[in-house]
């Protein structure tokens, strides 16, 4: 690795994972969350990560980003450890982690996302606004730019914390959770700005709950139950035998025709 | 009619100028503006982090000092400062490394330092009314050695809020995500406790231990209800600081009360009328809302 020309690292770019795992384990209080994960991820692909509550979804997306010990195991981002590549990796937390009364405008969440750039001491520039400028227009948030963050709604949330990441130019973006609680139509909505930005070359790993919606909009799957289940085309992945596995008894699984009707027992 | 309204101009001149004939009514006045340019700042932290109870806690840890500072008789704000920093950085060590509840290592530590300080007295003979003007706040025994070593600690206060507001407003909206940007989390949150318990300090003569955490807390709450952006935050908590501590100290020059309380009670009336009349965020205004759903 170490000693590798330029010339060769540029030519491996194009087959260079986005995300490379390798054993990783990671847990709090002694019980592991995460149990020898190995995983590639190739860039450019839009990534559904489920799996029951628990599961270490997003535990996995926090030790990609670089803000867990991890017990054991390799992460490589691009071909490179994380904090190398602290600026292409952006990450969007569940809505409801987010202080909503916080005095803050959507504009200035988006410009959050330019600060890790800036370093210490430096005052945002032309370059930042336009680049929070741009972020929220690809989000269609451009108008709302002055409002306060606690007027949205909660499609308007998802983008406008989306729009903190693209502002921060990142390459990968891992979002927890980002259809939660959204109606049909805006669910629609934001798989359409999904799909748009991985075809804008982003790599997306979207943490969720919500089964049908990898099996229809996504690339890969990743099923994860402390220990990864599956990974691969939602299509060989979402299968009955699979998913009996990932959610052991949290799942109602009943086989219609040309597929499975996925139900989950009780809440969430 | 001309007349008139040139009388009652001298007599309104008359009653601000009056009392700053006396040059304890004008450190006074210095004091107190300055007490509230500070905490109003570092309160806009405090409020919009949920941190209320921390001022507070810090204030009476800083008893400890004042009380060991006089015993061993060297400067009281010193002591305070080792004091209220310590605490504040054992707070945020606790906090972080027993995993306890943010609250509970303040509960535990600042009643500790306070039953310390309360130890401190206890022992000493000759504690005079000095160390009781910490408690209540005496901003007439202000000295101008005070009043300088209050702005010094002021400005540097102020300073590194300015220097690090990009920071410290990352850090506490959303440190998570801050963290993963590489800003240096850990750091600022142990700077701005260290921001909190030295301003709390500069407070601590003026309007006491009891009443620190009013200056704190109250100007910035009032200007959370009247402005949505944590900058304007600061600077209509500063406004509303400095109203306060003005209108309070010549309250209590005219109607002869306690200075500190007087101040304070301003400030919770600015905020009784911003919480009644706020555009957006007061009651009326989401009465009004509310009535005129169909």
């Amino acid at each position: 690795m170490g000693t590798e020309t330029e010339r060769a690292t540029d030519g491996r770019t194009a087959a260079t994972p986005a995300v490379s795992v390798r054993d990783l384990w990671f847990g709090y209080d002694g019980s592991p969350v995460l149990e020898s994960v190995t995983v590639d991820l190739p860039a450019g692909s839009l990534v559904g990560v489920a799996g029951p509550n628990g599961a270490g979804k997003t535990t996995l997306l926090k030790a990609l980003l670089g803000l867990l010990r991890v017990w054991r195991g390799r992460i490589e981002l691009f071909g490179e450890r994380p904090d190398a590549v602290r600026d292409r990796v952006a990450y969007a937390p569940q809505v409801q982690t987010v202080d909503w009364e916080f005095p803050a405008t959507v504009g200035d969440v988006a410009m959050m996302g330019r600060y890790g750039r800036l370093g210490l001491l430096r005052r945002p520039g032309a370059g930042d606004r336009d680049a929070v400028a741009s972020a929220l227009r690809q989000v269609g948030l451009e108008a709302l730019v002055g409002r306060q963050i606690g007027e949205l709604s909660g499609g308007q949330q998802r983008r406008m914390l989306i729009a903190r990441a693209l502002a921060q130019q990142a390459d990968l973006l891992l979002l927890d959770e980002p259809m939660v609680g959204l109606d049909a139509t805006t669910q629609h909505d934001l798989l359409d700005l999904f799909e748009q930005l991985r075809d804008a070359g982003k790599t997306l790993l979207v943490a969720t709950h919500d089964l049908s919606c990898v099996a229809a909009c996504f690339d890969l799957a990743l099923l994860l139950n402390k220990r990864l289940v599956a990974v691969g085309p939602p299509s060989e992945v979402l299968t009955p035998a699979i998913l009996q596995e990932a959610y052991a008894e949290h799942l109602l699984l009943l086989p219609t025709e040309g597929g499975v009707f996925v139900g989950h027992h009780g809440h969430g | 009619m001309a007349s008139g309204s040139a009388l009652l101009a001298a007599g309104i001149w008359g009653w601000v100028a009056d009392p700053l004939e006396f040059e304890f009514m004008q450190r006074a006045l210095l004091a107190v503006a300055l007490v509230g340019i500070v905490s109003a700042v570092v309160g806009a932290f405090v409020v919009v982090r949920g941190m209320a109870f921390i001022g507070d806690a810090l204030a009476h840890a800083s008893f400890a000092g004042v009380a060991g500072a006089f015993a061993l008789g060297v400067s009281i704000y010193l002591g305070a400062i080792v004091a209220a920093v310590a605490t504040a950085l054992g707070i945020a060590f606790i906090s972080q490394r027993a995993r306890l509840r943010f609250d509970t290592a303040i509960g535990v530590l600042f009643v500790g330092a306070f039953a310390l300080g309360i130890v401190i007295v206890s022992r000493q003979d000759n504690y005079t009314v000095d160390l009781f003007s910490f408690v209540f706040g005496n901003v007439l025994g202000v000295s101008w050695a005070d009043l300088w070593l209050m702005a010094g600690l002021g400005a540097v206060v102020v300073a590194l809020v300015a220097i690090f507001y990009k920071e410290l407003l990352f850090v506490a909206y959303d440190p998570t995500v801050a963290t993963a940007a590489g800003l240096p989390t850990r750091a600022l949150e142990y700077g701005l406790l260290a921001l909190v318990a030295v301003s709390t300090v500069v407070a601590l003569q003026t309007v006491g231990i009891v009443l620190v955490i009013a200056m704190l807390v109250t100007p910035a709450a009032t200007a959370s209800l009247l402005v949505q952006r944590l900058h304007h935050v600061i600077f209509v908590a500063v406004g509303v600081a400095l109203a306060s501590a003005v209108v309070g100290l010549y309250v209590s020059y005219y109607a002869e009360v306690a200075s500190g309380a007087s101040i304070v009670l301003v400030a919770t009336a600015c905020f009784a009328l911003a919480l009644a009349l706020a555009p957006r965020r007061g009651l009326l205004a989401r009465w009004r809302t509310e009535r005129a759903l169909p």
